[in-house]
């Protein structure tokens, strides 16, 4: 079982943070810009520097390199980066299948990055990042420049992705709908606090 | 043949330089002070090393040489760290680039002296100084274009970076494509005037080997000896300054440090 246990975390001005994140939850974890959300799940992806432990299924972050955790505990940016000059070359396999599930076609790996909307680049950021098929996903405002249909077809898949695979997500956002769509558990920072809801 | 140089010689070509710094001044394009400040340390600087390697040549002692060359190291190494827009805190930033002009330039003179030239005794200041002087030169500036790009490159790209860190990528791999990038502006210089030499132009070392009387082709094997030197000293010591630098920009937990980093306003 996918299992997301963070005791006594201290990361920039806050803390500590204490969580259990079981397999199939889906956290919402909410508060005003600037309280610490985004720095939540750096801290988590072993991005910056933190003090405490954090594990998932019983092994310690600490005792994985860096970036076997980061495969597993996967942070998804609000603003999604891309280096190489098409699509195809940032994706070391390609799933049609996930391809076809938003609408895109065949070619579209083909694609020159500067020709991609912003939501687009999230939408391929998120089947990038699934690519790894992680465990945990600790996803930043990821519909933030999605339309209504797409950011609808993004639940749903992060949702089947959580069964299929009993993971378990930290949903970060400002839409309260959304969240209270989605999310089962809630959670908001105040104060460098994480205090449920 | 060798034609010596008087007095009136020099101060004929220092009036041509008196005279851009007039011009330049009427003309009001900000550059006359700096102009005139140059020309006085380039004479002065000139004049004392040709003072003190009058006195090493004619006293060959390799401490006094050990010396002289440790000197030209730490300027060089100085004079690289001067030149970027952001350095490594503290004396990391000297020992890096002071170490790689070591393993290149220096390491390279030693072996060049013992094997190849083979004066003796092989310190011989008459080769050792200026073989050390020139390869310290370029490999400097191949060092210095190299750490630049690198540190410039990584800190405007810093989330790309860290976006492929999140993919799982270590610091190695996220930062590949900029350490090849950076190789490639460390080497271009010395590339291009390699293809470029007996063409376009005539090297400096066996133009004046030539102005001295040598046999050209003489001069010509000296200088096909240098440009070799200088090329294995600058991709030598360009790999191991972006070898280093690229390390200590991660840390052992694959973060982006750029807290590693001092920025510094531009002198130059």
């Amino acid at each position: 079982m996918k299992k997301l246990l963070i005791k006594e975390l201290y990361y920039h001005h806050c803390g500590p943070v204490n969580l259990q994140i079981n397999a199939g939850d889906c956290v919402a974890v909410s508060g005003v810009s600037g309280s610490g959300k985004s720095l939540l799940l750096r801290a988590l992806a072993d991005l910056d520097e933190h003090r405490g432990s954090i594990s998932l299924d019983d092994i310690l972050m600490t005792d994985l390199p860096a970036p076997e955790w980061r495969k597993k505990v996967a942070l998804l940016p609000a603003e999604s980066q891309w280096w190489f000059d098409t699509l195809g070359e940032h994706f070391p396999a390609t799933d049609n299948e996930m391809i076809h599930y938003f609408g895109f076609p065949d070619n579209v790996m083909s694609w020159s990055v500067s020709r991609l909307s912003s939501g687009e680049k999230q939408r391929f950021a998120l089947l990038r990042l699934l690519l790894n098929k992680p465990d945990v996903l600790l996803l930043d405002e990821p519909t933030a420049n999605l339309d209504n249909t797409n950011t609808l077809l993004f639940e749903k898949l992060i949702e089947d992705y959580i069964k299929v695979n009993s993971a378990c997500v930290i949903w970060v956002s400002h839409d309260a709908q959304q969240l209270s769509r989605i999310c089962n558990v809630h959670y908001q920072i105040e104060n460098g606090q994480l205090l449920r809801q | 043949m060798f034609i010596p140089l008087t007095a009136f010689d020099l101060s004929m070509a220092a009036v041509l330089v008196l005279l851009l710094a007039l011009s330049s001044w009427r003309m009001q394009l900000n550059i006359t002070q700096q102009l005139v400040i140059a020309a006085i340390r380039t004479t002065v600087q000139l004049l004392l090393i040709g003072l003190v390697l009058k006195t090493v040549f004619t006293h060959v002692d390799i401490f006094w040489v050990t010396v002289i060359c440790l000197v030209m190291l730490s300027v060089a190494g100085w004079e690289i760290l001067s030149r970027q827009h952001r350095k490594l805190k503290g004396w990391w930033g000297f020992g890096v680039s002071t170490g790689s002009l070591f393993v290149s330039s220096f390491f390279i003179t030693v072996l060049a002296l013992m094997t190849i030239i083979q004066a003796d005794p092989w310190y011989h200041p008459q080769y050792a100084i200026p073989l050390l002087g020139m390869l310290l030169g370029n490999t400097m500036t191949g060092i210095a274009l190299g750490m630049d790009r690198l540190v410039q490159t990584a800190w405007q790209q810093r989330s790309s970076i860290e976006q492929r860190l999140m993919l799982g990528q270590t610091g190695h791999q996220a930062i590949n494509e900029i350490r090849k990038e950076s190789m490639r502006a460390g080497m271009i210089p010395i590339i291009n005037s390699m293809a470029a030499a007996g063409i376009v132009s005539l090297p400096g070392m066996m133009t004046g080997q030539i102005l001295a009387g040598a046999p050209p082709v003489e001069a010509v094997k000296y200088q096909i000896l240098i440009m070799f030197l200088i090329t294995a000293g600058t991709g030598f010591g360009v790999i191991s300054v972006l070898w280093f630098i690229s390390r200590r920009l991660f840390d052992n937990r694959h973060r982006l440090r750029f807290d590693q980093l001092l920025k510094t306003v531009h002198s130059k």
